[in-house]
């Protein structure tokens, strides 16, 4: 049982050694082969894509980088897509889904990127289709939150058959920080939005968000790599050919009543 | 009818210095609200009565202000044709927010409605359709459980009944107070959209000022065709939120209607005036018919063909 709280929680998932998917891909994955572009406008490094074998079982995967330094971080822009990220995604799991092959998203951003060029590009029309795609994309979808799940940004690679999400990682409607300079007007507040705002993997079991919570080494991923990324593959084995052998109809079915039902109102 | 929906509280005008009906005003004066309109994107004053008769249109920049709900029914809507879906639901407080349910309390006062969006069947110019108004009066029409879940029966019952979907988009984005629950509305009413499409049925998006946040990465840029009212605010990140990322200021027309349609996000810009017939025509084109008969129970919504 983990016992960290949510803001403790966030500095470990913002911890400079905490290890990213370009550590965990080579390690569960075999194979890989990066494929690039959106087809539109251009390649965002901030997605990584490609096909891999999982267990030789062929998936495309579809993953969101942060960098280890400033140097890659510059590359991937921190995690922050531009709408040809989310685009280069919907490409490559058009593609999974012709050749019947399972997508498996990992999650890890603060959110989309805001500016100029990525408003002129649609950075919100990306997103909804991003949405409204995924949901009747007729191959099995697993997302995997690895360390931040940051908003709409995240939520683009999230409509899935199973959300997993590693022991630490927080995925929340905006960043604790701006929750508590939106509602409260001050930014200073983090930490007690970030304790308020029910973004760790429990509470997210709870709302039906998250159906998986997956163990990170004792202390945080960072201390043991091998170990996360291990029980990370475990866990997308097991759900790969488990979700693999649903009828698609049913499958689909399955995935609409996942969002389907999550509100909370009367009448 | 227009007039009387329009009604304000008239007060007496003594001031003589304020002779022409519109007159540019500085920031520093303050404007009596409820007599004087200040155009937010020009700055030009004007009587609210004028303001109103013009459908709260900035005769100076054509600047289509905010609606009550009420209004854009009216406005939209045949007479006598409008029922109402939903009419009574209402959130909870997910995260425990401090006075959450107060606050949307107070807004049910003022708004005369239990949320951001009221949604039901309607018919404009005879085209039986389903609408939903957001109205950002309510809490900046920011999208939680009730306004997610309305949405996505609304696009439900319209799957169901091969009707066409006409939303006005109005919003600030997803609710914080609901924290997870409210992201997850953008996920449940894209959804449904697309299961709308897969049966073959129309789904025209308004967008109307603001179209922002969550709500432009969701439903809001998901219509088969998508109208924009002229000089209204639509796009993804807040303004001030961009200018503090990339440090430089933004250019006049950044994240306008007239912006969406430049860079291929919307299909036309359309007038209040004309709206009701543009709508009309597109439904018309998508081969719905006009024969779908009475709508019983339907409460009056204007007396004119507008």
């Amino acid at each position: 049982m983990n016992k960290l709280t949510a803001t403790e929680r966030l500095s470990l998932i913002r911890h400079k050694n905490r290890p990213t998917v370009s550590d965990y891909i080579p390690v569960i994955f075999n194979n890989f082969l990066e494929l690039h572009g959106d087809r539109h406008y251009g390649d965002d490094h901030a997605v990584l894509g490609g096909i891999a074998t999982l267990n030789s079982i062929p998936v495309t995967i579809v993953a969101q980088v942060k960098g280890r330094n400033i140097e890659e971080n510059k590359r991937t822009n921190f995690s922050m897509p531009h709408p040809e990220g989310y685009r280069k995604a919907l490409r490559l799991a058009k593609e999974a889904e012709k050749f019947h092959r399972p997508v498996i998203c990992l999650v890890d951003t603060p959110g989309a990127f805001c500016g100029i060029e990525a408003e002129k590009r649609g950075q919100g029309e990306a997103i909804a289709r991003n949405l409204m795609e995924f949901m009747t994309l007729k191959t099995p979808v697993i997302t995997v939150i690895l360390g931040e799940g940051g908003s709409g940004g995240a939520l683009a690679l999230s409509v899935c058959d199973e959300l997993a999400m590693l022991e630490n990682a927080l995925y929340s409607v905006i960043s604790p920080r701006g929750f508590a300079s939106i509602l409260w007007k001050d930014p200073g507040r983090e930490k007690e939005a970030c304790e308020l705002m029910k973004i760790t993997a429990e509470d997210l079991v709870g709302f039906g968000v998250c159906d998986k919570i997956i163990s990170e080494a004792a202390g945080g991923a960072q201390n043991d790599m091998r170990l996360t990324a291990s029980n990370i593959g475990e866990y997308l084995c097991e759900a790969v050919t488990r979700i693999s052998k649903t009828d698609i109809d049913i499958m689909l079915e399955n995935r609409y009543n996942r969002f389907r039902k999550i509100g909370m109102f009367e009448e | 009818m227009l007039e009387d929906l329009f009604k304000v509280v008239r007060a007496r005008f003594n001031d003589e210095s304020i002779s022409e009906k519109t007159e540019k005003a500085s920031d520093d004066v303050s404007i009596p609200q409820d007599l004087l309109f200040k155009c937010p994107r020009c700055g030009t004053v004007v009587y609210m009565e004028d303001f109103e008769k013009n459908r709260k249109v900035c005769a100076n920049c054509n600047y289509h202000a905010r609606l009550k709900w009420q209004e854009r029914l009216m406005l939209t809507a045949d007479t006598d044709s409008f029922v109402e879906f939903d009419r009574n639901m209402t959130g909870k407080n997910p995260i425990g927010f401090p006075d959450y349910e107060k606050k949307v309390r107070e807004m049910q006062q003022k708004c005369d409605t239990k949320e951001a969006v009221v949604t039901g069947l309607c018919e404009i110019h005879g085209y039986r359709c389903v609408i939903g108004i957001m109205d950002s009066n309510f809490m900046m029409a920011s999208m939680g459980s009730v306004v997610g879940e309305k949405i996505t029966r609304a696009f439900e019952y319209a799957t169901e009944n091969k009707l066409p979907v006409i939303l006005f988009t109005a919003s600030g984005g997803a609710r914080m107070q609901e924290g997870i629950v409210s992201l997850m509305q953008m996920a449940k009413t894209s959804g449904a959209i697309a299961r709308h499409n897969q049966a073959g049925q129309l789904y025209v998006t308004v967008l109307t000022d603001p179209t922002t946040g969550g709500i432009n990465a969701s439903f809001a840029s998901l219509g088969d065709i998508i109208i924009a009212e002229p000089k209204v605010l639509v796009g993804f990140a807040g303004r001030r939120v961009i200018q503090d990322t990339i440090k430089q200021q933004l250019p006049d027309d950044f994240q306008t209607a007239e912006f969406m349609l430049e860079n291929g996000f919307a299909d036309m810009i359309v007038e209040r005036t004309m709206m009701r017939r543009t709508l009309a025509r597109i439904m018309k084109l998508h081969n719905y018919s006009r024969d779908a008969g009475y709508i019983s129970g339907g409460v009056k919504t204007h007396e004119k063909e507008v």
